[in-house]
């Protein structure tokens, strides 16, 4: 049986749930009437440790430790099934996302997930180039991973390599440094007011 | 019928068999596609995870050079492109202090948004602005019989869009059914392929793929249509890595609607992308 720890009130963080409904897109928490749709729907629900409809009402109340380190966020897919079923019009998905930002910018995520580490190597390849660059991302994660995966993903590399499918020089766009500058003047994962 | 083009870095990349078609068939339809000028990546659902504001940025960036363009509509092909750059003027729109950061940020690029030009899939354009019957009358190599199965995967339809259900679309069917090809009832068309988590949960992706093969395969189809880079990928390139993991034998050819269009139009396979098909390519003489 699973063993549920009883937090106290004291170590609750009340703002958390400010923090993540200030997101673009993930206001109307407090909306929620735990019905479980979100779960039911969900094609990842059943591999989570905690399921979307736990999440919301962990969120909620504050519990922002066990919710940015939980697992269940790195498995969210955003196939945006439980947002379009959702009865109280919450867009969990972006919920979701949020969560993903929020912990990877508090330094909390599950250490046993990739999720973050690929993430952030996507972010890295959009920030240097202005576009994507698939090696430089798989590279980048395997880095920041297991570098023998690498060694796993060359036959897939190959192959797209053989079939015309894989771009071997990254491709720039031609003003990288209003990227550069418009990630640093809007990022920072909360909004600035 | 002219549109300014956004193709997104995979039709650059790893589809460029989608950009081929879509190039050749809305050439064969009169469609007139514009690339924008120096677009960058919209972020897909990566960025929106690391940093939603800096997501918010760059699929801004791209609304705003549409609107310097002279913009009227915009025109993406990829499922991930068509989701992220509309969530983006939804929220600007939407969202007074997204709006507020969001334009002073571009105010120091020298840009302006104001009112995000319209995004629209090409899926819809062509079933919509081109018409049935515009596409019936270009169909000069009918593919009759062909079976296909219509894949939608989630980001054409979800969170919405204005032309189709999100649940149950249907918009593949109709648009293919012009081709002579038998659209077969398909209960997984909207399921998930996994998307990114194909390198970060390899294991549930395979699955997720693999339940979506075997229902196509169960259902006797010849061909699978897809709408999105991300879930040709998945399906195709990792089909030989299904088919080890779980002992299964698929050998289903993953196509884009634009290479089934551009058959049906007598377009030459070489001209379609077809020959860069990473698992079994698809070969209609010998169906």
């Amino acid at each position: 049986m699973e063993v549920t720890e009883v937090l106290s009130e004291r170590e609750l963080d009340r703002g958390f749930s400010h923090q993540v409904q200030d997101l673009p897109g993930a206001g109307g928490l407090e909306k929620c009437i735990q019905c479980g749709t979100c779960s039911g729907s969900c094609q990842m629900s059943a591999r989570m440790d905690y399921t979307p409809r736990r999440l919301i009402e962990m969120a909620r109340v504050g519990m922002k430790r066990e919710v940015l380190s939980s697992r269940a966020i790195w498995y969210c897919a955003s196939c945006y099934s439980c947002t379009v079923r959702c009865p109280r019009g919450i867009n969990i998905t972006e919920v979701m996302s949020g969560l993903k930002s929020l912990a990877i910018k508090n330094e909390m995520c599950s250490r046993r997930d990739d999720g973050p580490a690929f993430y952030t190597s996507f972010y890295d390849v959009i920030k240097r180039y202005g576009r994507l660059h698939e090696g430089s991302v798989i590279a980048g994660f395997a880095w920041k991973t297991n570098p023998w995966r690498l060694w796993g993903m060359a036959p897939l590399g190959w192959k797209m390599f053989l079939s015309g499918n894989l771009e071997v020089l990254p491709e720039k766009i031609k003003k990288p440094a209003e990227i550069s500058l418009l990630l640093e003047k809007l990022g920072g994962g909360v909004m600035k007011r | 019928m002219r549109y300014t083009y956004f193709p997104g870095c995979s039709n650059h990349s790893s589809s460029r068999d989608y950009e081929e078609s879509t190039r050749e068939v809305c050439a064969a339809l009169g469609i007139e596609l514009v690339e924008l000028q120096d677009w960058n990546c919209c972020g897909s659902t990566a960025v929106m995870a690391v940093d939603p504001m800096a997501a918010m940025a760059l699929s801004a960036r791209n609304l705003a050079l549409a609107a310097a363009g002279g913009s009227r509509e915009m025109v993406v092909t990829c499922n991930s492109c068509f989701s992220t750059l509309r969530r983006a003027g939804q929220f600007y729109q939407s969202e007074p202090l997204t709006r507020d950061a969001v334009d002073r940020a571009l105010g120091e690029v020298g840009l302006t948004l104001q009112k995000p030009v319209p995004v629209r899939h090409l899926l819809d354009v062509l079933l919509n602005d081109v018409g049935l019957d515009g596409i019936g009358a270009r169909v000069s190599n009918p593919l009759v019989g062909l079976k296909v199965v219509p894949y939608y995967g989630c980001l054409v339809g979800r969170p919405k869009n204005d032309f189709d259900d999100r649940e149950n679309p249907c918009s593949l069917e109709r648009l293919l059914g012009t081709t002579g090809a038998v659209l077969l009832p398909f209960e997984h068309k909207a399921r998930c392929c996994g998307g990114a988590l194909m390198t970060t949960k390899t294991e549930v992706a395979l699955e997720l793929c693999r339940d979506i093969l075997q229902e196509a395969v169960e259902r006797g189809a010849e061909v699978m249509a897809v709408t999105c880079p991300m879930c040709h990928l998945n399906l195709d390139a990792y089909q030989g890595q299904i088919n080890q993991r779980f002992g299964t034998k698929f050998n289903l050819p993953i196509l884009y609607f634009t290479q089934i269009l551009g058959l049906s139009f007598g377009l030459r396979e070489k001209e379609l992308g077809l020959t860069r098909a990473m698992y079994r390519r698809f070969d209609y003489a010998r169906v």
